[in-house]
């Protein structure tokens, strides 16, 4: 009961610091009342299909998801609603933070194997270069 | 063993029907195959993730990404296409435009010239900046005027006898360096990328006189950059009636080649390592609104 009255403020929080004119959030947490923290929707601001389908795919690959989806409200408004529920008693926010988590990690590997690669090329265009020169 | 081949083949092949195409969504979550751990293992995806470069030059780069799912390969294509920030002009002051092109034409042309400044060294503008810094602004000057010239054959009907700078081509605008950006870029290097573009033409009495501010900016607002295409395979084997029965196409779904080719801003290696680096900021920036929120 605790819990749910400081999720409440929280939310209330974020809610008053957009009231004040000043758009800082990019993301707003909604719950259905009556519910665990096991299942929230997501607003997330100023995103579109980049993030939400990747975000989503990382998020399905957790065990603890029984359910993950993302909708654009309207084309013409730039935001998000990504939906999250977990199967037993873990709060959704934990999945979508791990789900953050390993798509950063996804992200620098693919980037680490590619500059890897480019050394590699080149390494091996300076290496035959310098061949040619020993030829001549 | 067929049906442990057949859900192999479910699992990770997109088969390419004579009418349509199956089996395209992926369905390797974790629940859905009994018998299959399809968690998400950081190692494992580490073990079977390669990049493999085809071809690579100054302006274009193929390359393949075996071991990634569509979702975050098209995430990577969508902001190789429209969140790279680039330079790019977008405001044009006008002193002068008696040429027959208007001028928000105009100034529409100007915002699509691919400019060569690198934009990993300038800053995002300041909401309602009018006047611009320089950190984050380039300045441009295009002034030309058309007369007629006089040495020209009486009878002669070619323009470009007739006239002198009735093309106006992107090499007529001159940098203008603001503060102290002379001693940062030396002579030369910030031009538009190609200087044969045509901007407009004119006639004896016309002229363009305009100054133009260039920002960094995303694609959103104005498309440009990179062309990543996709290939297609050839369907053509079932047009033919014995062969159709023998031949079954699949491709492999966790294989993407991507061919990137850049407007010249960028080198296409650099354009890929942005995109990746794009995704990154995104996801950081909600892990710091949650951290925020539950620091409270």
């Amino acid at each position: 009961m605790e819990e749910d009255q400081e999720l409440d403020r929280k939310i209330s929080g974020l809610k008053t610091s957009m009231a004040e004119g000043e758009r800082k959030t990019a993301l707003e947490m909604v719950q259905a009342a009556e519910t665990d923290r096991h299942c929230v929707k997501f607003v997330l601001h100023k995103e579109d299909h980049i993030l939400g389908n990747s975000l989503r795919y990382m998020i399905m690959k957790n065990l603890e998801v029984e359910f993950c989806g993302y909708t654009m409200t309207h084309p013409s408004e730039s935001k998000i609603n990504l939906r999250i529920q977990t199967r037993g008693a873990l709060p959704a926010v934990e999945p979508f933070q791990r789900g953050l988590n390993e798509l950063m990690n996804v992200c620098q590997h693919v980037l680490d194997k590619l500059r890897i690669k480019k050394q590699a090329e080149m390494l091996e265009s300076t290496s035959s270069k310098c061949l040619l020169m020993l030829i001549y | 063993m067929a049906a442990a081949q057949a859900v192999e083949e479910m699992r990770s092949r997109v088969v390419l029907g004579e009418f349509g195409v199956r089996n395209v969504h992926t369905t390797d979550f974790p629940g859905n195959y009994s018998g299959y751990d399809d968690a998400w293992d950081q190692e494992r995806f580490e073990k079977n993730f390669r990049v493999d470069v085809v071809h690579m030059d100054e302006n274009s780069l193929e390359f393949d990404m075996v071991g990634i799912d569509a979702a975050i390969a098209n995430a990577f294509r969508r902001i190789l296409l429209a969140e790279v920030p680039t330079m790019a002009v977008e405001k044009v002051l006008v002193y002068n435009n008696t040429s027959i092109v208007q001028d928000e034409i105009l100034a529409h042309r100007l915002g699509l010239i691919p400019i060569h400044a690198d934009p990993r060294l300038f800053e995002y503008r300041n909401q309602g900046d009018e006047e611009g810094t320089e950190i984050d602004t380039l300045q441009f000057r295009l002034q030309v005027r058309c007369t007629r010239n006089p040495h020209a054959a009486k009878d002669s009907s070619d323009p470009n006898e007739l006239y002198m700078n009735h093309k106006v081509y992107t090499r007529h605008m001159t940098w203008i360096p603001l503060g102290n950006q002379a001693d940062l870029f030396p002579e030369g290097t910030i031009r538009p990328v190609h200087d044969d573009i045509l901007i407009a033409q004119l006639r004896p009495g016309q002229e363009i006189d305009l100054l133009m501010h260039c920002v960094k900016g995303i694609g959103k607002k104005v498309a440009r950059v990179a062309n990543p295409r996709l290939d297609t395979f050839s369907r053509e084997i079932f047009r033919n009636e014995k062969l159709k029965k023998a031949v079954r196409l699949a491709r492999v779904r966790d294989h993407y080649i991507f061919s990137v080719e850049s407007t010249g801003v960028l080198p296409p290696d650099v354009l890929v390592s942005e995109a990746i680096k794009v995704l990154m900021g995104k996801c950081r920036r909600f892990l710091d609104e949650l951290d925020a929120v539950q620091m409270d």
